[in-house]
């Protein structure tokens, strides 16, 4: 790693701190939607770099083991119907593909998550 | 240019529009990602100027008359003050105001769906509002369609693969819903008027109830099961665990648009329209983000809408689930 501290990831959570602690109660209307939006955005790449890496492995596997190289090809043979003609396989790739969207959730917004569904 | 340099640009364009009218208060209002709403005073009455985003190229003027046709079968709608294609305003309106505007009258109320969902004061209002809704609909539905021209009548489901294909992001999570939709597609209804994004965010509510049905823009010709689907999407529950806009359930929402309209309604089909709503709000995130990579109109509010993605497809999970 060239860099000094703090990391990537510390000094997100530096600047959103700031924004949630001193700049949020000061601001209103439009602005103050806005940096909402801002502070929810930077949590997001906070979570993206804690979990990025190993979802990223994940996702791979998930599809290796269906003999896909990436998501455009697995979208593609859904297309064509070559999945739902076989009843096991279609369960296998949805339960694949819910585990990819989880995952996506838990960076994007996990307070999304139903409790017990995922 | 900053919202404060744009706000007193407008101020006179507006007056120029509005004959010369005293303007106040020009303000830009949260929400619209596909256009830009102002809020303003002229000559002390409380507008809203609704202005199209450079490099939208639909006709506002078919917006206009599903408006003025929505007034007239008796939908609660917001006055049409002027619009850029109104001869009265002069020639070259939209020069004046940089792109295809309408001005309406302010509706009092509440558009925002946390607000409406759980403050008190719209404690009476929620308990009608899924029938308030029911009746706006099966009104607007009972509307002559011919009695707004221009509207086009496109197949929901091809539209938006077309859409998705043209965006080149691909979903796997879409195109098993896109299947499941083939696979499960209802009988067709009849050819109505339908709004298109009829849902909290777009219906101005009062402590008395649904005030005024807002933002028509996407309107078409279609199933008007479509509005009823699309009404009962898990985004438009806003946290709620109510179905129907986070108010209702669907047999309060059917049994209320079946007594207004005299029309039977197959709750199926409903949920049929509900997972097609579920999936296209999927597609209008992505379309949401492009704004802002494409430079159209660059927003971190639109970027962060392309990681809404992921909730539309876990909806969609558990739209389908035991449905598959």
């Amino acid at each position: 790693m060239p860099h000094d501290a703090p990391s990537a990831q510390e000094m997100l959570a530096a600047v959103r701190e700031w924004m949630e602690r001193d700049l949020l109660a000061g601001t209103d209307g439009r602005l103050h939607f806005h940096t909402r939006v801002a502070i929810n955005v930077l949590a997001m790449v906070e979570r993206e770099l804690e979990l990025g890496p190993t979802q990223a492995i994940d996702h791979a596997e998930r599809l290796a083991g269906l003999g896909f190289d990436d998501d455009r090809a697995l979208a593609a043979a859904i297309r064509s119907g070559a999945v739902d003609d076989h009843p096991a396989l279609a369960a296998h790739v949805r339960g694949e593909v819910l585990a990819s969207v989880l995952d996506k959730l838990r960076v994007a917004n996990p307070k999304y998550l139903i409790d017990g569904r995922g | 240019m900053s919202d404060v340099d744009r706000s007193s640009a407008l101020a006179a364009a507006l007056s120029d529009v509005l004959g010369g009218a005293a303007i106040d208060g020009v303000q830009r209002l949260s929400g619209g990602a596909s256009r830009e709403t102002w809020k303003f005073v002229a000559d002390g009455r409380p507008l809203i100027l609704q202005r199209q985003r450079d490099g939208d190229g639909r006709d506002m003027g078919v917006e206009v008359a599903v408006l003025r046709a929505a007034s007239v079968g008796g939908v609660a709608v917001p006055e049409l003050i002027a619009t850029s294609a109104d001869e009265s305003v002069g020639s070259g309106p939209e020069h004046r105001v940089g792109a295809a505007f309408m001005i309406l009258g302010h509706v009092d109320g509440e558009t925002i769906a946390r607000k409406i969902l759980r403050d008190d004061t719209y404690a009476v209002a929620r308990q009608h509002l899924t029938a308030d809704c029911a009746t706006a609909l099966a009104r607007l539905h009972a509307i002559d369609p011919s009695s707004a021209p221009g509207l086009l009548a496109v197949d929901q489901v091809e539209q938006y693969r077309s859409v998705l294909d043209t965006l080149d992001q691909p979903h796997p999570t879409f195109e098993l819903a896109f299947r499941w939709l083939d696979a499960h597609r209802p009988e067709p209804g009849p050819m109505r008027i339908v709004h298109g994004d009829f849902r909290l965010g777009n219906l101005m509510v009062g402590p008395d109830g649904l005030r005024a049905v807002l933002d028509w823009e996407l309107a078409h010709i279609g199933d008007p099961l479509e509005d009823l689907g699309w009404l009962c999407v898990r985004a438009w529950r806003f946290g709620s665990a109510k179905p129907v806009a986070g108010v209702g359930e669907y047999a309060e929402l059917i049994d209320a648009y079946r007594s207004a309209s005299g029309a039977t309604v197959d709750a199926e089909a409903v949920r049929w329209w509900e997972v097609l709503g579920t999936l296209k709000w999927g597609i209008m995130c992505i379309i949401q983000l492009q704004a802002h990579l494409s430079g159209a109109s660059r927003s971190h509010e639109l970027a962060a809408i392309g990681r809404r993605v992921c909730e539309t497809e876990y909806d969609l999970f558990l739209a389908l689930e035991d449905r598959w």
